[in-house]
C-alpha cells in the first residue's frame, strides 16, 4: 500500500526559528538527516518518490469554469504556512509502518539538534481494488 | 548495462550514421528510427556473445532494412507510403556521403516545430542512440510518457514535410542555432543533476559533450559548434571540484582548483581559442567559452582576469540582450570597480524584466552585499535566494550561506567552516 506523508511550511510543533537563523552546522545535519532518511527508504524499497516544493511565495491559485478566462490569483499568500512544501511517497507492508516513517520525518533536528516536531499528514493513496474484496 | 564497453560505444557511434542511411534510403524518418533502434537492441544483445560482425554498419542496416519492410508490408505502412511520396524524397539528387546525413539528422532532431524537451529527447534517441527507458530515467519521468513525447516528436517532424536534406542557406544560421541550443540544454540538465544518489542516471553531461563533439567533427571549421564544445569541457572539468561528497554545491570562488581535469581544461582552452579565430561572426558559445577558459586558466579566485572578463562579457550582453548575461556582467564589473557598481547594476535589474523574482539576482546581491561587509543585509538576500529557488541543492547552498552569516544579537561559533 501506498501513502503519501505531506509536510505544509507550519505545522512545526516546537517553538523554531527561521532556518537561516540555525548554525551551519545545524543547517548541515537538518540536510543530512533528510539525505540519509530517502537513502534508507530507499535501501528498504520503500521510496517511491521524495520532492520539495518551491517557495509558496510563487504560489498561484487558479480557478476556472472552462469558458471565459481563468482567475489567478497570486502571492505571496497570508495564509502560505498551511500550503505543502514537499511531500514522500512511501509503499509500505502496514499502515503502522507508515506512521512510523511519519514520526522519523517529524523529528528531524532543528536548533541545538533538537528534533522540530514537524506535523506529517499521513494520507493512502488510492489504488485498485483489492481483488479479494471486489 | 551489461555489454562491454566497446560494443556499447561502437553502438552509440554507429546509431545516427545506421539511421542516415536507412532515412535516405526508404524515407519516414519515424519509422525508421524506430526500426534502427530495434537493430541497435538486437546487436547489444547479440554482438557480445557471437563477436561484432566484419561490417558492423552493413548489418546493423540490413536488420533495420528488414524490419521497415515488415512495416512497409502491413497496411498501414501502405497508406504511410503513399504519405511519403508527397513528403521526404526518397530519391536524393546528390547520394552525399554518411556525415552529411548525420548532420541532417542533427537539423531534423532539432527541429523549429519542436518544443526544447521534446527535441531533447527526440535527439538523445535518434542521434545518441540512447533507449527511451535510458532517456526516460535521466529526466525523472516515467517510460510511457517519454516513448509518447518521442513518438509525438517524430509526428510532427513528419507533418512539417520537411525533406531530408541540408537546410538552405538562407535558414542554416538559425537551425544551426537550435541544434545548439538543444545540446546545450542536455548539458545543463546533466550538469545541474549531477553526482547525488541517481547513479544510475545516464550521464547526460557527457551525453552533450558526445554530441557536441560529433557535430564539431561535422563541421570543423564553424566557429559555433567549436565554441560550444569548448564551452562544455570547460565547465566539465570542474565536476569533481563543484559538489562535496554529500552533493552540496561548491561555488567557483570557494572549489579546490588542484581537482579540475587539466586534460579538459587545456583540450577546452585550445578548442576556445580556436573558436575565436576561427573567422566569420563571433558567436555567443564562442564568447562564453572564452570566459570560461579564464575561469579555468586561474590558478586561484584571486588570480582571475576579471577586467578580461568584463570586456567579454560587455561584448556578450551587446550580442545577447540577455537579462542573465547582464547579472553575469554586474558581478564581473563588482570584481573590478567594487561591489557598490555591482549593485547599482543588479538593483537596476531587479527593478524590472523577467528577472525581478528571480532567485539568482537576490542571490548576487547577497554575494555582492557580503563582499561589502553587510552581513545583515547579505543574510537576507541569502533566505530570500534560498526562499525562492527551486533547485534543491541551491537552496541548502543557500540557506547555509544565510545561517553562516551572525545576525545582529545572535551568538554562534565563528569555528564552524561554512563548507567541506
Amino acid at each position: 500500500m501506498r501513502f503519501m506523508l505531506l509536510q505544509n511550511y507550519g505545522g512545526v510543533e516546537a517553538d523554531c526559528a527561521p532556518m537561516y537563523e540555525w548554525t551551519p552546522a545545524e543547517v548541515r545535519a537538518h540536510i543530512e538527516f533528510q539525505q540519509a532518511l530517502n537513502r534508507r527508504l530507499e535501501e528498504l524499497g520503500e521510496l517511491v518518490d521524495a520532492q520539495g516544493l518551491a517557495g509558496p511565495d510563487d504560489a498561484r491559485f487558479v480557478v476556472s469554469d472552462g469558458a471565459s478566462a481563468p482567475l489567478v490569483t497570486d502571492g505571496p499568500f497570508p495564509e502560505s504556512k498551511e500550503l505543502l512544501a514537499g511531500y514522500r511517497v512511501v509503499e509500505v507492508d502496514t499502515p503502522e509502518r507508515a506512521l512510523e516513517i511519519a514520526a522519523q520525518i517529524s523529528a528531524a533536528p532543528g536548533q541545538g539538534g533538537a528534533p522540530i516536531r514537524q506535523r506529517i499528514e499521513v494520507r493512502q493513496i488510492m489504488s485498485a481494488p483489492d481483488p479479494e474484496v471486489v | 548495462m551489461t555489454e562491454p564497453p566497446g560494443v556499447e560505444g561502437l553502438l552509440r557511434e554507429l546509431a545516427p550514421r545506421t539511421l542516415g542511411v536507412v532515412v535516405r534510403r526508404y524515407g519516414h524518418f519515424a519509422d525508421a528510427e524506430d526500426a534502427v533502434q530495434e537493430a541497435l537492441v538486437a546487436a547489444a544483445s547479440t554482438w557480445p556473445g557471437d563477436g561484432v560482425p566484419d561490417n558492423p554498419l552493413g548489418w546493423l542496416v540490413r536488420v533495420a532494412s528488414r524490419r521497415m519492410a515488415d512495416l512497409f508490408r502491413s497496411d498501414e505502412a501502405r497508406r504511410r507510403r503513399e504519405d511519403l511520396a508527397a513528403s521526404w524524397s526518397r530519391e536524393p539528387p546528390d547520394p552525399a556521403p554518411g556525415e552529411d546525413e548525420t548532420l541532417v539528422l542533427f537539423f531534423m532532431c532539432c527541429h523549429p516545430a519542436l518544443t526544447p524537451p521534446a527535441a531533447v529527447a527526440l535527439a538523445l534517441r535518434a542521434l545518441g542512440g540512447l533507449t527511451t527507458k535510458e532517456i526516460a530515467a535521466a529526466f525523472l519521468v516515467p517510460e510511457a510518457t517519454m516513448a509518447q513525447r518521442i513518438s509525438r516528436a517524430k509526428r510532427k517532424v513528419a507533418e512539417s514535410g520537411e525533406q531530408f536534406a541540408l537546410p538552405g542557406a538562407d535558414a542554416r544560421a538559425e537551425r544551426l542555432a537550435l541544434v545548439l541550443r538543444v545540446i546545450y540544454l542536455v548539458f545543463n540538465e546533466g550538469y545541474a543533476s549531477s553526482s547525488g544518489p541517481d547513479l544510475e542516471r545516464a550521464d547526460l553531461a557527457s551525453e552533450a559533450i558526445r554530441l557536441g563533439r560529433l557535430l564539431h567533427a561535422l563541421l570543423p571549421g564553424d566557429p559555433e559548434p567549436t565554441g560550444l564544445l569548448a564551452l562544455m569541457l570547460l565547465t566539465e572539468a570542474r565536476r569533481a571540484a563543484r559538489t562535496t561528497l554529500d552533493g552540496a554545491l561548491v561555488p567557483l570562488a570557494d572549489q579546490d582548483r588542484t581537482r579540475w581535469d587539466r586534460g579538459l581544461v587545456a583540450e577546452g582552452a585550445a578548442l576556445a581559442a580556436s573558436a575565436l579565430e576561427e573567422g566569420g561572426l563571433l558567436g555567443e558559445y564562442a564568447v562564453q567559452a572564452a570566459i570560461a577558459a579564464l575561469h579555468d586558466a586561474a590558478p586561484r579566485h584571486e588570480d582571475t582576469d576579471w577586467e578580461r572578463i568584463l570586456v567579454l562579457y560587455s561584448l556578450l550582453e551587446r550580442m545577447t540582450d540577455s537579462p542573465v548575461v547582464r547579472l553575469n556582467r554586474a558581478v564581473a564589473v563588482a570584481m573590478v570597480e567594487g561591489p557598490d557598481a555591482g549593485l547599482q547594476l543588479v538593483d537596476e535589474l531587479a527593478a524590472s524584466g523577467p528577472l525581478a523574482r528571480s532567485h539568482r539576482v537576490h542571490a548576487v546581491r547577497a554575494h555582492l552585499l557580503e563582499h561589502k561587509g553587510d552581513a545583515a543585509a547579505a543574510r537576507m538576500e541569502y533566505a530570500a535566494a534560498a526562499a525562492a529557488t527551486a533547485n534543491p541543492r541551491e537552496r541548502d547552498y543557500l540557506t547555509m550561506k544565510a545561517a553562516g552569516l551572525a545576525a545582529p544579537g545572535l551568538v554562534r561559533d565563528p569555528a564552524r567552516p561554512l563548507q567541506e
